[in-house]
């Protein structure tokens, strides 16, 4: 092939470069849909809705597990001491700081709501297992005290928490 | 490749294709008349080898598939179906879980073999890069293969490997939800790895064709590491080649056939047998044994991101191997120190993979940061300096001195 060098733009350069704009752009916007398709589709969000759950079966002391889009969700009925153990531990010494107050509902704090994943790569932690009393992940040994704070191990933060809110005082409804 | 082609076709309707379609002359030109190095040891087979092992998981691959059903109350019980009820269900299994195992064992020989005898470097830099490439494009293959089998392993390995992602600071999450399409690994997820993993080999099978043209522009190494200069160093790929490949192929085969037949879950686990269960994960999980290695440097970090980093950095450096080994002799026959590093370091990779099955407690967490940081330092630290310090041994004049001595 030869090229024609021009030392002058010409209205030929003008419609080469206009061309190759629209195809690129043309090209770009076959992306979204090609990317799109992968996020969670209406049916996926839709089986995402709020559950309720009566909380008057789970026994002091007990960890129920429930489900909520897919994921697991601790509900924890705590004793005395699980608050105590809770509440006495230093908060500035935590690898992620949270008082317990912050993790549960004021005056509801014989209830700690988690989900029931480990924040380091996903599995789902042991309950009532590892040192504190709370959570213990057999794939990479994080482990969990009764407030589902982080303590020991690789993981980086603490159990998250979902959103939910009391409909009495034995129902919740999360979501 | 190059010249003009010797390739004489005999038969009329052959001549008429010839000037058509020159598709007798290259692969005449390329299998056939190609030049190799005269004094190619059994190391140099692993790429033969590979190209079946490729053939052999496409072709079981695409058998499987006709039995297979893609979906999260299914896909386990299909398993057992191809297991129990398909006629020879069995052998095509476990043709293709072993011939996965294979495939890597294949691959990590084939590249301790370049990195050994200093393949990766100049003028087969893309040569070597290309060969990454595929090695990452087999371990995106293998994985999403081992998801779809749909057992508690399967699921938690999907788990755990998207969750690599969650690392990612900011957009991780929204992220690893694209990955799943949907809040779990669930059903769309097996549906989305099943495209993949069917899509994947077809992708290899590309590369490895550029793999292989590039390897036919710039010519076979050799364990001298010296370039063929005459005629009388190299020998015809047919029969040299093609016969020594043909035989260690046999060989391999019976490597392949002895766990297809008498061992064939020795390199599964047993909880992969327990359908997948999203409310349980398994007490001790591992992924298969030829990604331990990068698990264990995983594990052996202490902050989440830094050891994802670490996973993928651990497999990226090795593209940019031909720019950190600086030292101008390639073979490591000729490299006294390398070589002591070299085999260092396979222990250290062999050693990572052993500390990769193992709980991350007590010495063998301390035991993973001393190896990793090997691992790491004989690219960054060792490579570079080497060629600077070492002395090397002085070369032969060429391939037939070497084999024949200084009579050639």
């Amino acid at each position: 092939m030869t090229t024609v060098s021009s030392a002058e733009h010409t209205r030929r350069d003008f419609l080469y470069i206009a061309t190759g704009a629209v195809g690129a752009v043309g090209a770009a916007a076959f992306l979204v849909p090609l990317i799109s398709q992968m996020n969670p589709d209406a049916s996926t969000i839709a089986a995402g809705a709020p559950v309720e759950i009566d909380l008057a079966p789970i026994s002091d002391g007990q960890i129920t597990k429930v489900f909520w889009r897919s994921k697991p969700i601790f509900i924890f009925h705590r004793s005395k001491k699980d608050i105590e153990d809770a509440k006495s531990v230093a908060v500035a010494s935590l690898p992620d700081p949270q008082p317990d107050s912050a993790r549960v509902k004021e005056g509801h704090d014989q209830w700690l709501v988690v989900v029931g994943i480990c924040t380091h790569l996903g599995c789902i932690p042991i309950s009532h297992q590892g040192e504190f009393g709370g959570w213990f992940c057999p794939c990479h040994g994080s482990q969990y005290d009764t407030s589902g704070r982080i303590r020991k191990g690789p993981a980086p933060r603490n159990l998250e928490l979902p959103p939910y809110s009391f409909v009495s005082d034995t129902k919740i409804r999360i979501g | 490749m190059s010249g003009p082609s010797t390739y004489q076709p005999q038969s009329k309707v052959l001549q008429w294709l010839e000037k058509r379609l020159p598709l007798g002359g290259l692969i005449h030109s390329s299998f056939v008349a190609y030049p190799t190095p005269r004094n190619l040891n059994y190391w140099w087979t692993f790429g033969g080898i590979l190209s079946l092992m490729l053939g052999v998981q496409i072709i079981t691959g695409i058998v499987l598939t006709m039995h297979y059903t893609p979906h999260v109350d299914l896909a386990f019980k299909s398993v057992e179906s191809i297991m129990r009820d398909v006629n020879y269900g069995w052998l095509l299994r476990y043709l293709h879980a072993n011939g996965a195992a294979m495939f890597f064992l294949a691959v990590y020989i084939h590249m301790f073999r370049g990195i050994y005898y200093g393949s990766y470097k100049e003028p087969r830099e893309v040569l070597w890069i290309l060969g990454v490439i595929i090695y990452l494009l087999m371990m995106a293959a293998g994985f999403m293969g081992y998801v779809l089998v749909w057992g508690q392993m399967s699921f938690w390995a999907a788990t755990v490997i998207t969750n690599l992602f969650s690392a990612i600071p900011g957009i991780g999450e929204p992220i690893v939800s694209w990955l799943w399409g949907g809040y779990a690994v669930g059903n769309p997820t097996l549906n989305r790895f099943f495209s993949l993993h069917y899509l994947l080999p077809f992708v290899i099978a590309g590369v490895v064709v550029l793999h292989v043209w590039a390897l036919h522009v710039t010519g076979q190494n050799n364990p001298t590491g010296v370039e063929p200069k005459t005629p009388g160093d190299t020998v015809p790929f047919t029969p040299y080649a093609t016969v020594k490949d043909g035989f260690f192929m046999a060989c391999f085969c019976i490597l392949f056939a002895w766990f297809v037949f008498y061992m064939p879950n020795f390199l599964g686990h047993a909880d992969n047998y327990i359908p997948a269960n999203p409310a349980v994960t398994p007490t001790h999980i591992v992924p298969e044994w030829y990604y331990l290695p990068f698990y264990a440097i995983l594990r052996a970090i202490p902050d989440k991101l830094i050891g994802v980093l670490a996973l993928g950095a651990s497999i990226v450096i090795l593209a940019f191997l031909p720019w950190l080994d600086t030292s101008p002799v390639r073979s490591a026959r000729y490299r006294p120190l390398f070589r002591q590093f070299f085999w260092l370091w396979v222990i250290v990779c062999v050693g990572l993979g052993w500390l990769g099955a193992k709980p991350p407690e007590g010495i063998y967490v301390v035991l993973a940061r001393v190896f990793t940081v090997y691992y790491f330092a004989f690219f960054i630290v060792i490579l570079p300096l080497l060629g600077i310090f070492e002395k090397t041994k002085p070369l032969p004049n060429s391939i037939s001195e070497s084999v024949l001595g200084s009579k050639a």
